[in-house]
């Protein structure tokens, strides 16, 4: 008797846990499985060697020692948003106004800079300036924590509307600080006896940074995955009803945790302009608000693995400007390769959590 | 091909189906009769609802053979079952709660012509009056008892031509009269040659509706009977795979004293409709209360007022007093927050276990700690205690777990439950309240549920029981409360109560004189 096949080509089905190893072998591989197929495309479109762009690209990020600490330094910064908003989105607040409490922070750091720059010894001056970013950043996410705990708002649309009015907060001191007069700029605050900026540590100018941010990613481990308060986000971000079913008070954790995302952004803020272009300007936060979105949930929310995955992005977006600049080429072509090794990376959680099975295969595998 | 072989409406051969590393079924066969009603019968997880959904369309076994009528087929999608006249209702009705009745039945059927709604309100009405259903055509689901939900369900796959039926589960949303209504749809619908599968878990409706069972258990078969040969205990044995004993025990209650005191209880929900109206009662320590009633009367509304949870309106009183103590606090007015802080010791088993019991993404240890978690000065969580605790439910309630640290979302319904139960009886209550602690729960993990409830109620816990199947609430509690759209429309003694009475009252109110 004949049997009316219609079994489909694919059949996809999931998998029990996965060994750790296993599944890092299997991002490993998708990796380098992304470059293949970025050969290919480069090849196929530049009429390049792909090992020559790919070299260019390492060169970008690590060729002189200068190069390395600017990947360095620029790593820490998403790393520092990225921990910032990592309770935030463990709580499943989706805080995309990082932005906006970048520049806030970034804001009250310059201002330290301007006013009392030559009042205080270096020390305690950074201490100001951290202090007051951290109130800046902290009011700008509060905000919104308040709102949603109080009328439950949509905190996507009102955390990014307030990155707007940051913004425009940020054009009005651009203004009022310009300096040259006429140029549009703040220009190098604090130029001449570098009043508030990031001492050199050990010889190098971005140590500072460094450690502040790998002590805020270790605390912000330690902090989500063994406090109480860690516990509580935890339980918020899963479900309300079981987080008041345990007498929590949701709406106190709600305000108090988008207070602290607020603030350690605030900070990332106060390192971009204290540690690291010392001037302040609408674009200070440059995207990378969004950017660290990305680099918390792929390592959903440990702050170890963020720190490879903010190391990956920053190696890619030095690499894209190195080639673009050698080779003459539009930077979009290092985009490409970006967007193919994420995709790459984001598709092998799939093979993660299931396995396919094609037509016809009798395997057994156990 | 032989006579006998023409009899059988599908034949299943060997069917595997693994999910992961768990075999769902193994090597499974099975027969299904042209004209008989088949009760499939099995614990939580033995395999039911995945073979009965390859038959359906649903999933693709991994290996073996579906013969139907003789023929081997493969079945795809829903769409191959319903060319083979199969047609399953699934025990989460698959309904567009917008939609008519009509429109309902007509949907995705695909045809290529413009649908006349009345000519297919005509043919509905044709179904119905053969097998004796009532469908209003053109009334909306959402305007529709649960009930009749079902039987539009019905009547929708019998539209479809389906002349191999499966029903998951189909009396587990229903009142003792419709349970009796739809036996006798089933058996006009066998009468008309249909073959019948029906999923249930109540061993009295197996006895009662069908001619043959067939037993499955963890994933493999073990054999079928003639219902009219065997008894609720054989089968028992069969499931559970060791003799079990069906009684469920029920200790005189002993050292009796008031615990909660509830008066005037009304809440209203978001909408402002009355979702609880004047409801009093009192609950005993040292007693097993039972509450009864059609889902979605005020059972959860009530349990959530006691824990908390839900808004009260003014007037309403809710006096509580701990074991050792005389001395009655309010809880009418305060949150679940306040209530901890007062230190009631109510212990809560909810409806809704993974979404609101536990975290479902937590491991055990974690989720233990729910309740606790801010015991203690220190910033940091005690991993300590929880872990103990943990292990100790696991062994002592037996919890199969694919490890301490796996979300417990991993695990069956009933393994879950357990651990919900575990943590509350733990915190050791004066107030313990269930809401259906044995919903889709095995034979023998319900016995265990019943002896751990018995147990607390011994050590003079009040325990608040929130039902549905009533065979159990007569034999396990002491009181029953019946709760009809929101008013107690009776309490009735468990012993003496006859379940027609209770099925009675959960449907129809202004009877208080009587109970």
């Amino acid at each position: 008797m004949k049997v009316e096949s219609k079994e489909p080509l694919f059949r996809i089905s999931k998998r029990g846990a996965m060994a750790r190893g296993k599944a890092w072998g299997i991002r490993l591989i998708a990796v380098a499985l992304s470059l293949v197929v970025c050969a290919f495309i480069i090849f196929a479109i530049v009429k390049m060697n792909p090992l020559k762009v790919y070299g260019a690209m390492f060169e970008g990020a690590f060729s002189t020692s200068k190069r390395t600490w600017v990947t360095i330094r620029d790593t820490m910064m998403l790393l520092c948003i990225a921990v910032g908003l990592a309770p935030a989105f463990k709580m499943k607040f989706w805080n995309i106004g990082a932005e906006g409490q970048i520049l806030m922070g970034g804001i009250a750091a310059a201002a330290c800079m301007i006013y009392i720059g030559n009042k205080l010894p270096l020390v305690p001056m950074l201490l100001v300036m951290a202090i007051c970013s951290l109130i800046a950043g902290g009011i700008w996410g509060l905000i919104p924590g308040l709102f949603k705990a109080k009328w439950n708002t949509n905190e996507t649309l009102f955390t990014l509307m307030m990155n707007y009015i940051a913004i425009q907060i940020t054009s009005f001191f651009v203004a009022k600080w310009e300096n040259p007069f006429g140029s549009n700029t703040v220009g190098i605050i604090n130029a001449r006896n570098q009043a508030g900026w990031f001492p050199s540590l050990f010889g190098q100018a971005y140590a500072l940074n460094v450690i502040i941010v790998m002590l805020l990613a270790v605390g912000m481990y330690l902090y989500l995955n063994y406090s109480k308060q860690g516990y509580e986000i935890a339980v918020v971000g899963e479900s309300e009803n079981t987080a008041r079913y345990a007498a929590i008070d949701v709406k106190k954790v709600i305000v108090r945790t988008m207070g602290i995302s607020g603030a350690l952004c605030g900070i990332a803020g106060f390192i971009a302009v204290a540690g690291a272009s010392h001037t302040i300007s609408t674009s200070t936060a440059g995207g990378r608000g969004f950017t660290a979105i990305i680099v918390c949930w792929l390592a959903k929310f440990n702050s170890f693995v963020m720190v490879l995955i903010a190391a990956l992005l920053v190696f890619f977006e030095k690499g894209a400007i190195e080639i673009a600049s050698r080779y003459n080429l539009n930077d979009y072509v290092s985009n490409m390769i970006t967007g193919i090794i994420l995709f790459f990376i984001l598709g092998s959680e799939f093979f993660i959590n299931y396995k396919v099975k094609i037509r016809g295969s009798k395997e057994e595998t156990k | 091909m032989s006579q006998l072989e023409t009899n059988k409406a599908v034949q299943m051969v060997n069917i595997t189906k693994t999910f992961g590393s768990l075999v769902a079924n193994d090597k499974v066969c099975l027969d299904i009769h042209k004209g008989e009603i088949l009760s499939l019968l099995g614990e939580n997880g033995s395999g039911k609802t995945t073979l009965m959904n390859m038959l359906s369309g649903i999933y693709l076994p991994d290996s073996g053979q579906i013969f139907v009528d003789g023929k081997e087929v493969s079945i795809a999608s829903p769409r191959d079952a319903f060319n083979l006249r199969i047609g399953m209702i699934h025990q989460h009705f698959k309904l567009v709660p917008v939609l008519t009745a009509a429109e309902n039945i007509i949907l995705g059927l695909n045809e290529n012509r413009l649908v006349d709604l009345k000519t297919v309100a005509a043919r509905v009405k044709e179904i119905c009056d053969r097998y004796g259903f009532v469908v209003e055509p053109y009334k909306k689901v959402y305007d529709m008892s649960v009930s009749e939900k079902q039987t539009l369900e019905i009547v929708k796959v019998l539209y479809r031509g389906a002349d191999i039926l499966i029903l998951d589960e189909p009396t587990a949303v229903l009142t003792p009269q419709e349970t009796n209504m739809l036996f006798d749809v089933m058996r006009n619908m066998k009468a008309d040659g249909k073959s019948i599968v029906i999923i249930t878990h109540k061993l009295h409706e197996v006895m009662e509706i069908s001619d043959r069972v067939a037993v499955l258990r963890k994933g493999h078969y073990i054999g079928d009977i003639a219902t009219c040969d065997t008894n609720p205990q054989q089968l028992t044995d069969m499931m559970v795979g060791r003799a079990v004993s069906l009684n469920i025990d029920r200790p005189e209650p002993e050292n009796i004293r008031e615990c909660l005191v509830v008066k005037d209880l009304t809440v209203l929900d978001v909408d402002g409709v009355k979702k609880l109206d004047k409801v009093s009662f009192t609950a005993y320590g040292g007693e097993i209360l039972g509450i009864a009633g059609i889902s979605g009367s005020g059972q959860k509304e009530l349990l959530e007022a006691i824990a908390g949870l839900q808004i009260v309106e003014p007037g309403s009183s809710m006096m509580y007093t701990a074991k050792e103590s005389d001395k009655a606090v309010e809880l009418a007015g305060c949150n679940s927050m306040d209530i901890k802080k007062m230190g009631v010791r109510s212990a809560f088993v909810p409806e809704d276990r993974l979404g609101m019991g536990l975290v479902g993404s937590m491991s055990i240890p974690d989720n233990m700690m729910l309740r606790t978690y801010g015991n203690g000065r220190s910033i940091f969580t005690d991993r300590k205690a929880p872990k103990g605790m943990a292990e100790k439910v696991v062994e002592e309630l037996q919890v199969m777990t694919p490890g301490l640290s796996a979300p417990v979302r991993r695990m069956s319904g009933g393994n879950i439950q357990k651990v919900l139960v575990g943590r509350e009886i733990a915190a050791n209550p004066s107030l313990l309240m269930t809401a259906y602690a044995v919903r889709g729960l095995d034979i023998n993990t319900s016995y265990t549920i019943y002896h751990l409830l018995n147990e607390q109620k011994k050590q003079g816990v009040a325990v608040m029981y929130v039902g549905e199947d009533l065979d159990v609430l007569l034999e396990l509690c002491d009181r029953i409360l019946v709760l009809c759209a929101g008013k107690v429309s009776g309490i009735v003694d468990g012993r003496t109560a006859k379940k027609e009475e209770v099925g009675l009252l959960m449907t129809h109110l202004g009877q208080e004189a009587e109970a």
